[in-house]
């Protein structure tokens, strides 16, 4: 953003403010993110740089943490890990099956009630999660599935839908309706003609609002401290009750697990968006 | 050829108009049930769980439960003077059911709450009862206020009477910090003791400057990266994404070490010397820590609304108003501002309405005094387990926030949410 050379000297001044104040707004974004990198490499117990890793000595890094969030004594980050993906996929493949079905059902034009349907199905997302974890308490808790993993998968759906019909309300709303015709017409049945006309053209928005189910599963921890017994324990309620007590590198370790799998899912997300949108015509 | 228009008719002889109908009909349907499963599913385990939250918060039969005989024989009792032998006899019945369940202790807190004294003059009660120095056979009326004075005050009794509706609206009273008071009318509770009503202040006011801090921060990047070529500003938006993406509890976690007394912000103060080494400010564990994370948190969502309007903008309308004699900040002020409207709308709201309900990351860097109307909920639903309460103070918060929603919708319309 090089300026002209007749610029004025009071917007010069405001042009740099301005390239200073964005350059620290992205600094604020993304650096307490690079925070943990190094600390979770930390060989000793505190969670701040010591003077060996100031100085770059090799000695005062170490993988001991890693170690023992894979190996520890009665280290809890195990089962955290097998419920947190066991739960997370279960829930994105219920809200993709209902979602999906759902944004179908809401993008014809025959739909009666729209509006109002609309709004009853993405409310999860606007009611604030204390009030939607109390609400699906008191139901799981009445229907006998609190402290289980299907009343946990259960939560996480009623929270990841509204994220699907979202995302695949978005691509039908780009879709030619006509070459669903042209395969009816063609003597094709309505299920031959969603899995192999339609499905193929708004999967990218399936995937996306399934990452979306996804993430919302996986980082869920409002709703699962309601309901979680002992063996329903996830990583965000172990990161939790680990950031509540004591702050151990251990938890470090884990939070930089976490962000490499999400920067897998950014760079997925990414990836199908592009896609979509060069599917859709949208040329940038 | 007949004077009336003739019909036009389908192949097996049936009007256009009705089979035209008829097909609109099946669509609908259609329509409808793909829809059906998520609705079902959402209404049985979602919604109507919310609808229950407000019966439970206003349901107020336990006493009216525990006491049945008693309120028979109250109905024709005007209030005015100490009850007569029969309503002291059926409490006696009703209570001595009660002590044998030994569900009395609920009974004694729960009149604690109408009448200051309820709970010791009953616990009495019970220990007679428990001697079995009662005899039946004679005045019960005479043996009840032997026991203590206050059994022959008329406003014990008045008390009980007071429990009798089936709903009340005492929790969400006590939300607000006010209660009902002995004659009935709504009447605040001691100025020390008015914790609820800072609560609300606090969160309403965490939100919304948590809304201007990520307003101001957002709107600036967002315009940053709207008007710079695609190659660097794909690169930039990793910055907004990858927080985005990222664990709640990570972000959390890595503003804890940063805000530490030891951390990285105090290191950087003490070097650039703003502050001494032995003098370190506290920056976690009160408002500040609660401001800095829950900005960084919810700054993507005011940046990719902004954003997806920004890219919209043409850049010849700005360089239009300049050619037509604008400085550079009437241009922007005049007509790129007005035309982002939108997406601050719909960015401000977005975040106010994430802000409000926030409640982990308040939980963890905010200590006393950045606990928000949240963790409230959160403690009466784990802690004291006075489930109505919480379901009262939710509720309450979620008509804030569909108030705050219902404008939303007016302003930007709920079809226009954009995720990435």
């Amino acid at each position: 953003m090089a300026l002209p050379t007749y610029t004025e000297t009071r917007y010069r001044i405001w042009h740099y403010f301005y390239i200073s104040l964005c350059t620290f707004v992205f600094f604020f974004l993304i650096a307490p993110l690079f925070v943990i990198f190094p600390l979770s490499f930390n060989a000793e117990e505190f969670l701040v740089f010591s003077e060996g890793m100031k100085n770059l000595d090799p000695d005062a890094f170490s993988l001991r943490w890693y170690k023992e969030m894979i190996y520890g004594t009665k280290n809890p980050w195990g089962l955290a890990a097998k419920n947190s993906f066991i739960i997370a996929i279960f829930a994105t493949i219920g809200s993709i099956i209902l979602g999906t079905l759902a944004a179908l059902g809401l993008s014809s034009r025959h739909m009666p009630y729209k509006g109002i349907i609309m709004a009853t199905l993405i409310s999860p997302m606007i009611v604030p999660l204390i009030i939607s974890g109390v609400a699906i308490f008191f139901f799981m808790a009445k229907a006998g599935l609190a402290a289980t993993h299907t009343g946990i998968i259960f939560a996480h759906m009623i929270l990841g839908t509204p994220f699907v019909v979202i995302t695949v309300t978005a691509t039908l709303s780009g879709f030619d309706h006509s070459v669903t015709r042209a395969a009816s017409s063609l003597g094709s049945n309505p299920v031959n003609t969603f899995m192999k006309i339609t499905l193929p053209l708004i999967l990218p928005g399936v995937i996306s609002g399934g990452l979306f189910a996804f993430v919302t599963s996986f980082d869920e921890v409002v709703v699962v401290l309601f309901l979680a017994g002992l063996d329903n324990t996830t990583i965000p309620v172990q990161m939790w009750t680990g950031l509540r007590e004591q702050l151990s590198p251990t938890i470090l370790a884990v939070a930089t697990c976490l962000i490499v799998l999400s920067t897998l899912i950014l760079v997925t997300a990414e990836l199908l968006r592009r896609r979509s949108e060069r599917l859709r015509g949208i040329q940038r | 050829m007949s004077s009336e228009t003739q019909k036009i008719l389908t192949t097996d002889g049936v009007p256009l108009e009705v089979s035209l109908k008829k097909a609109e009909k099946r669509n609908k349907i259609k329509a409808f049930l793909l829809v059906a499963p998520l609705l079902l599913f959402l209404l049985i385990t979602y919604i109507f769980p919310i609808a229950d939250m407000f019966t439970r918060s206003i349901d107020d039969r336990m006493v009216t439960n525990m006491l049945p005989k008693t309120f028979k024989s109250m109905e024709k009792w005007d209030g005015k003077e100490l009850p007569s032998e029969e309503i002291f006899r059926s409490f006696y019945e009703d209570y001595k059911v009660l002590a044998e369940k030994k569900e009395h202790g609920k009974l004694g807190q729960r009149l604690n709450k109408e009448k200051n004294g309820f709970n010791s003059i009953l616990k009495r009660l019970f220990r007679k009862i428990k001697r079995n120095n009662f005899d039946e056979s004679i005045d019960i009326k005479e043996q009840i206020t032997e026991i203590h004075r206050h059994f022959s005050n008329v406003d014990y009794w008045r008390a009980i009477k007071r429990t009798a509706p089936p709903y009340t609206m005492n929790k969400y009273l006590k939300g607000m910090d006010m209660f009902l008071d002995e004659d009935g009318k709504i009447a605040q509770v001691d100025e020390d003791r008015r914790i609820h009503r800072i609560l609300w202040l606090r969160t309403l006011e965490i939100a919304l400057f948590v809304t201007i801090f990520c307003f101001l921060m957002g709107y600036p990047i967002a315009h940053l990266l709207a008007t710079l070529p695609m190659k660097y500003s794909n690169l930039l938006m990793i910055c907004v994404l990858l927080p985005f993406w990222t664990s709640l509890l990570v972000r959390t976690a890595s503003w804890m070490i940063l805000l530490q007394q030891q951390g990285l912000v105090n290191d950087f103060f003490v070097m650039i010397g703003l502050v001494s080494d032995d003098n370190r400010p506290e920056m976690m564990y009160n408002k500040v820590g609660t401001y800095v994370a829950m900005t960084q948190i919810l700054l993507p969502f005011m940046v990719l609304p902004l954003y997806s309007v920004m890219k919209t903008i043409s850049p010849s309308l700005m360089r239009a108003g300049k050619s037509l004699g604008g400085t550079p900040f009437t241009a922007f002020w005049k007509i790129y501002f007005p035309l982002t409207i939108p997406g601050i709308g719909a960015g401000c709201l977005l975040v106010f309405i994430l802000a409000i309900g926030y409640y982990i990351t308040p939980a963890l860097v905010g200590g006393a005094s950045g606990t928000l109307i949240s963790n409230q909920i959160a403690y009466h639903m784990k802690t004291t387990l006075d489930w109505s309460f919480a379901s009262a103070m939710g509720l309450m918060l979620l008509t804030g926030v569909l108030v705050v929603y219902w404008i939303y919708n007016k302003l930007v319309g709920v079809d226009n949410i954009k995720l990435g």
